[in-house]
């Protein structure tokens, strides 16, 4: 080191390629260690992809796509199988749907609550512990979604099956309304002051302002933070696996029990599955489907916040 | 009634509308916490330690699955701290921005955003079967691993991007190498928050049951593991094989298990705040 100071104020040239040639051996290798760890990350997505790619195409040559898209019966793991998809589909579909009428609007209430009218001393207590029913393992959810909402749904609803849609909707929706609500809150906290004072100055009121104002600039992230949580709870599995049942039901009714993807592709995986079988290979078929839908939907909030983004 | 009076009646329902939701949140989780320990409390005693699991409700514990979910949790913190810290500081301080570097951020954060079975199908694929490390403690790990990477390496990204340039600069004046800034300056300085990003993922492993159910967690171990080859279970997988059952009894165990886990995490995320703490004074200061 004390060799190249003095090379500077000799001469410059010969510092660089001084340097250069001391650039030591261990500095590229760290450099290539290094990039090998992102390549990780590279590797997962391409493993993943393959995976589901190599397998599920294995499937469809013993299941032709359109019985297992247009199909209404799911009985995989019995005989004969048969599989259609779409019970699967609704379920989940149905669970995330209803989980996000309750986590959406509650959520986003917080948000705005958190963000135009608390006091910053009521922020700094509420916030912690929204913080904490975020981190609350989701296993959690399902044993609180079985033992306290079940119940309580029964007692409304006295044809309700003990495993129910519902409850596991409900319970799922609690699980994303944190997420909403810190995204949601975190994107409002970043419009500018001066957009809510100028409104002020017009003799806004605070729901006009944060409705008519804070709300339309921050509406992309707003937006992107509703699609980001339904796709968590179309991939949330131990609430549905404990409280939705393992039925698989082409069915509407949220009273009744149903199977989702990600319930299934558990039921499979806690049997003794052959590896290779029929039935290891719709784990893949199945968890395909599961993949593309909420890629797509992270691809789709990516875009919202891109293209629709205010700059202020 | 006037214009002006009727918007602010109007500010007021909403006002207090928003409050409510906000306060919907806090009362679930108190609702939940009551439940939890209602059901729970009255299960933890020693025993319920230092059992392993059983088909009596009173002679069963979580002795394997608290041992399993540490095994995990620690092998899981070694495989994926260093790769995903490693990754931030390439990204941050290596890489140029070029369109490779922007793919590897794109699919970052695509990576956080799948769903957790999905890893759980990955591993069963590959470190289960492809690459024959079986239903073992290894399997379970490497599949964890890769599922909070994403989040260490974002989180530790942040971390970095906070060190004042001019910190690094100073350095590199000083004639320090790329290796020599980021060990010497980069790391020390952006280390707390590193530390607190690192904590709250591991957190959130330990409580991931869906993809070690696939690798093959499963509830019914009655030895302590001995290495990282040995099949295991794990604290959520134990409560979820006992909340799946129809007796009160092991309701009472499976709300007392999550105690426990809840303890747990509470701990671990209590060390994240005071880290963060820390840090903040000390930018402060």
């Amino acid at each position: 080191m004390r060799a190249n100071a003095i090379d500077i104020t000799d001469n410059g040239v010969s510092c660089k390629k001084k340097l250069k040639r001391r650039n030591p051996f261990s500095e590229i290798l760290v450099k290539i260690i290094l990039s090998l760890f992102a390549g990780i990350s590279i590797l997962t997505t391409i493993a993943i992809i393959i995976i589901l790619c190599k397998e599920t195409l294995g499937f469809f040559q013993e299941v032709s796509i359109k019985e297992f898209l247009t199909g209404t019966e799911w009985t995989a793991l019995f005989n004969p199988p048969k599989f259609g998809v779409l019970p699967l589909l609704i379920g989940t579909m149905m669970i995330s749907i209803i989980g996000s009428l309750i986590a959406l609007p509650i959520g986003l209430g917080s948000a705005i609550y958190l963000s135009e009218y608390a006091s910053e001393r009521t922020r700094k207590i509420l916030k912690p512990i929204l913080e904490i029913l975020a981190g609350v393992p989701t296993i959690v959810y399902g044993y609180f979604a079985l033992t306290f909402i079940t119940p309580v749904i029964r007692n409304i609803f006295p044809s309700a099956n003990v495993f129910n849609a519902l409850s596991a909707s409900i319970a799922v929706g609690i699980m994303i309304i944190p997420m909403v609500s810190s995204l949601s809150e975190d994107a409002m906290r970043a419009v500018p002051d001066s957009l809510r004072q100028g409104a002020y100055a017009l003799g806004c009121t605070k729901l006009e302002v944060a409705t008519k104002v804070v709300m339309p600039a921050a509406l992309s992230s707003i937006i992107s933070s509703f699609v980001l949580a339904v796709s968590r709870a179309i991939g949330e599995t131990m609430i549905v696996t404990l409280a939705a049942g393992s039925m698989p039901k082409f069915t509407f009714n949220p009273l009744e029990n149903v199977q989702t993807m990600t319930a299934f592709i558990v039921q499979v995986a806690s049997g003794d599955v052959v590896h290779g079988g029929l039935a290891y290979k719709t784990i893949f078929a199945v968890g395909m489907l599961l993949f593309i839908i909420t890629l797509g939907m992270n691809i789709l909030s990516r875009i919202i916040i891109k293209k629709y983004k205010e700059e202020y | 009634m006037s214009n002006l009076k009727r918007r602010k009646i109007k500010n007021k329902i909403f006002h207090a509308l928003v409050f409510a939701s906000t306060l919907f949140g806090v009362i679930i989780l108190a609702v939940l916490l009551f439940d939890i320990f209602k059901d729970g409390l009255k299960w933890i005693n020693f025993d319920f330690f230092n059992n392993f699991t059983s088909r009596i409700p009173t002679r069963a514990g979580i002795k394997a699955p608290l041992l399993g979910s540490l095994w995990i949790i620690l092998l899981t913190t070694v495989i994926a701290f260093p790769v995903g810290v490693g990754t931030a500081i390439y990204l941050e301080e290596y890489a140029k921005k070029n369109w490779i570097t922007n793919i590897i951020q794109v699919n970052i954060s695509n990576l956080a955003g799948v769903p957790s079975i999905v890893f759980g199908i990955l591993g069963l694929a590959v470190f289960v079967n492809m690459f024959g490390f079986g239903r073992s403690i290894l399997s379970g790990a490497l599949t964890l691993a890769l599922l909070i990477l994403p989040v260490i390496i974002v989180s530790s990204q942040e971390a970095l991007r906070s060190v004042p340039t001019e910190l690094k600069q100073g350095a590199y004046a000083l004639g320090m190498t790329k290796w020599k800034v980021v060990t010497g300056v980069v790391l020390p300085y952006s280390m707390p928050s590193i530390l607190t990003g690192g904590i709250l993922s591991i957190s959130r492993a330990l409580g991931e049951t869906a993809p070690l159910i696939m690798v093959g967690a499963v509830a019914f171990v009655a030895f302590t593991p001995k290495s990282i080859f040995d099949s295991f279970s794990i604290l959520p997988m134990q409560i979820y094989s006992w909340t799946s059952r129809p007796q009160e009894e092991f309701h009472g165990l499976a709300a007392a298990g999550i105690i426990v886990l809840l303890v747990i995490l509470f701990l671990s995320n209590a060390i994240a705040i005071i880290l963060r703490n820390k840090y903040e004074d000390r930018l402060k200061g």
